[in-house]
């Protein structure tokens, strides 16, 4: 056994916990969370049903913690885990599993088949079988700062243009703030209206906020990976930020696993619960619609829709809130079938995006959003995830569709009127 | 070893093997699975109505938005034999008597011709969803021996307790012992194989509940 091998099953044995070993006593094979799964349901090919994708880590459970096992190990009747097989499994962990957590919504005997697949790349990733793409990605944001590249005199550039383009001041470093705003790289590169979005949302809102020199960016590659140690790292860089400059609420971007990486599993990387509040930006956007603090005028009359990002949704419980905020400017707000709770993935998250041999795959798989669009027609489709977007956009111009895609944040914020005006 | 011989043994001392492997199976597998634990949730509760393991043990019975039609034979089928074993095993008088001796519990039994009727269904239900195994390509590429085996003892004890019933192809002593027998077997091997979902089912969907729940989402 190589070492890497060794440090992986020594990993995945940690992970397996009361809810694991209860999962894998339960499943029946029943094959109903194939059904469910997006790279199954299009390509029609067995490998994907999202249970098969654990098997390494059933052996390994079933070897290492029940007794029959164990007895069928020492007589040498079962059959250890290889790097050869994990190689191949990594396209079913990685390129195939998006941590959509379709699978896990519907699972009969009530398997939370992503909790595990999230806790098998922790082995998949310490035995060296993570996928190039994503490890680039955690190297930038250990090393740099972003999964991008970005530095901070990237952001404090576009914190220069939006200032000009505005007119509103962009806070760095201001103690006290109530709201500290995170970024994603992807915003920093590619969206630049969300900053300027967030400055007109906060100035009529007459809330303080400010972005921190130390942790502007929100995603954590290491999560996605399957690397706690690395996603540690990134988070605290965050918990600090917000310690040093004692906010009450950090703002997550709209990125699906920023939000999850931050909100859900950011106290339990670092040990300790937060003394400070954690909300995606359509959380805050959302409760300043109730308390009457976003006014906005006119309506977008054409036909949009609204594409849930798996993680702030059926994984993040934020469901109604971006409803209501449609409906508040859009006059023509349709809704795909599974809209909501039960959405289909992008197909790009949970690090997928940054797989670049899995693409065929994706836009295989983008198969499922075409149905789900052709069903409504949109003219533009709204979403709150940067990565979504990305990968959202590639889908439509791989089959050639036509329907721009929005932030909704932005969106927003392009309808609140200008002050004095 | 005559039938009647045979009866008396599946009665007393095999029946009494059966139920203690059973029993220590059960006890020893939940003790194994349950006892690993697992981290506490540092992250702040959202609070959210209809999120909790509890709801989820319930609602995961019924088949979520949109799969009934993608899987149907799976829930129909699946409804089915759940439901018509769980008529033959607890409805069915002789059986309730059996229960009364080892437990002391007891309740009333349905008619012995709708438990007859119930034991055709389910054993028809049973055939098609191992029909569905063998055609459906994820079930089949899913299933290993374990899955054709453990349908196998299930089927067994319906079968031979429905031919008792029914003064089917064996002398009724025969096949009654043969079907206590199957009983047995089914009793052996359920602690050990897929059919322990009858017990970790309650905490898987406890678990997957409660996780979600945490975050304020009713799964």
């Amino acid at each position: 056994m190589s070492a890497t091998l060794e440090k992986g099953v020594r990993v995945l044995k940690e992970v397996i916990d009361a809810p694991i070993a209860s999962y894998f006593n339960s499943c029946v094979h029943c094959g109903l969370c194939a059904e469910a799964c997006l790279f199954y349901t299009e390509t029609g090919d067995p490998k994907y049903t999202p249970i098969h994708k654990l098997e390494p880590l059933r052996r390994i459970y079933e070897q290492e913690y029940t007794v029959l096992g164990r007895l069928k190990k020492m007589i040498g009747l079962s059959k250890p885990v290889t790097d050869a097989e994990l190689d191949e499994w990594q396209e079913l962990v990685y390129n195939s599993c998006t941590l959509c957590a379709r699978c896990s919504s519907v699972c009969p005997v009530g398997n939370d088949i992503v909790y595990m697949v999230r806790k098998f790349r922790e082995g998949m990733s310490a035995s060296g079988h993570a996928p190039e793409g994503i490890k680039g990605a955690v190297n930038r944001t250990v090393t740099i700062g972003s999964p991008m590249g970005v530095k901070l005199p990237a952001v404090q550039a576009q914190m220069k243009h939006v200032e000009e383009d505005y007119g509103l001041p962009i806070p760095l470093d201001a103690e006290g703030a109530e709201y500290m705003v995170l970024l994603s790289s992807m915003e920093i590169i590619n969206f630049p209206e969300y900053l300027g979005a967030i400055a007109k949302i906060m100035q009529q809102a007459g809330k303080s906020w400010t972005l921190c020199s130390t942790a502007f960016e929100a995603t954590n590659a290491g999560m996605q990976i399957g690397n706690s140690d690395l996603a540690r790292v990134i988070v605290s860089r965050i918990v600090e930020g917000a310690e040093k400059l004692k906010v009450k609420t950090v703002i997550s971007p709209e990125c699906g696993h920023a939000y999850t990486a931050l909100r859900w599993e950011g106290a339990n990387l670092v040990g300790r619960p937060f003394s400070f509040e954690v909300k995606h930006i359509l959380e805050v956007l959302g409760e300043f619609q109730q308390q009457g603090l976003l006014k906005t005028e006119g309506f977008e009359t054409d036909k949009l829709t609204f594409h849930d990002p798996c993680q702030l949704a059926r994984r993040g419980g934020v469901i109604k809130q971006q409803r209501s905020l449609m409906n508040q400017v859009a006059k023509n707000f349709v809704e795909m079938p599974d809209a909501g709770y039960m959405n289909w993935c992008c197909g790009g998250g949970g690090g997928a995006s940054a797989i670049e041999e899995g693409e065929p795959l994706r836009l295989e798989a983008f198969k499922r959003k075409k149905a789900q669009l052709d069903s409504v027609r949109p003219d533009r489709l709204v979403t709150a995830c940067a990565n979504c977007r990305i990968v959202l956009e590639e889908g439509l111009e791989h089959y050639q569709m036509d329907i721009p895609v929005i932030g909704l944040t932005e969106m927003i914020a392009e309808h609140i009127p200008k002050k004095g005006g | 070893m005559n039938d009647l011989q045979f009866l008396t043994w599946v009665r007393g001392t095999g029946l009494n093997i059966a139920v203690s492997i059973f029993l220590l199976g059960v006890f020893w597998r939940l003790f194994e699975i349950y006892s690993l634990g697992h981290k506490k949730d540092l992250s702040a509760p959202r609070h959210a109505s209809g999120a909790s393991g509890l709801h989820t043990v319930f609602r995961r019975s019924l088949p979520p938005p949109g799969m009934l039609k993608r899987s149907p034979v799976s829930y129909i089928g699946g409804y089915i034999f759940h439901i018509g074993l769980f008529i033959v095993v607890f409805g069915f008088a002789p059986h309730i008597l059996l229960i009364k001796s080892l437990t002391g519990l007891s309740w009333p039994a349905l008619p012995s011709q709708f438990v007859n009727l119930a034991a055709i269904v389910t054993m028809a239900a049973m055939v098609v969803v191992l029909f569905d195994r063998i055609n459906k390509p994820v079930k089949r590429f899913l299933s290993t021996f374990e899955d054709w085996f453990t349908w196998a003892v299930t089927f067994l004890p319906v079968l031979t307790g429905w031919m008792a019933f029914e003064h089917m192809l064996l002398p009724y002593t025969t096949m009654l012992a043969l079907h206590i027998l199957s009983v047995q077997l089914l009793l052996v091997v359920l602690p050990f194989t897929k059919l322990f979902h009858v017990f970790t089912l309650f905490g898987s969907r406890w678990y997957n509940g409660r996780v979600n729940g945490h975050k304020g989402v009713p799964v």
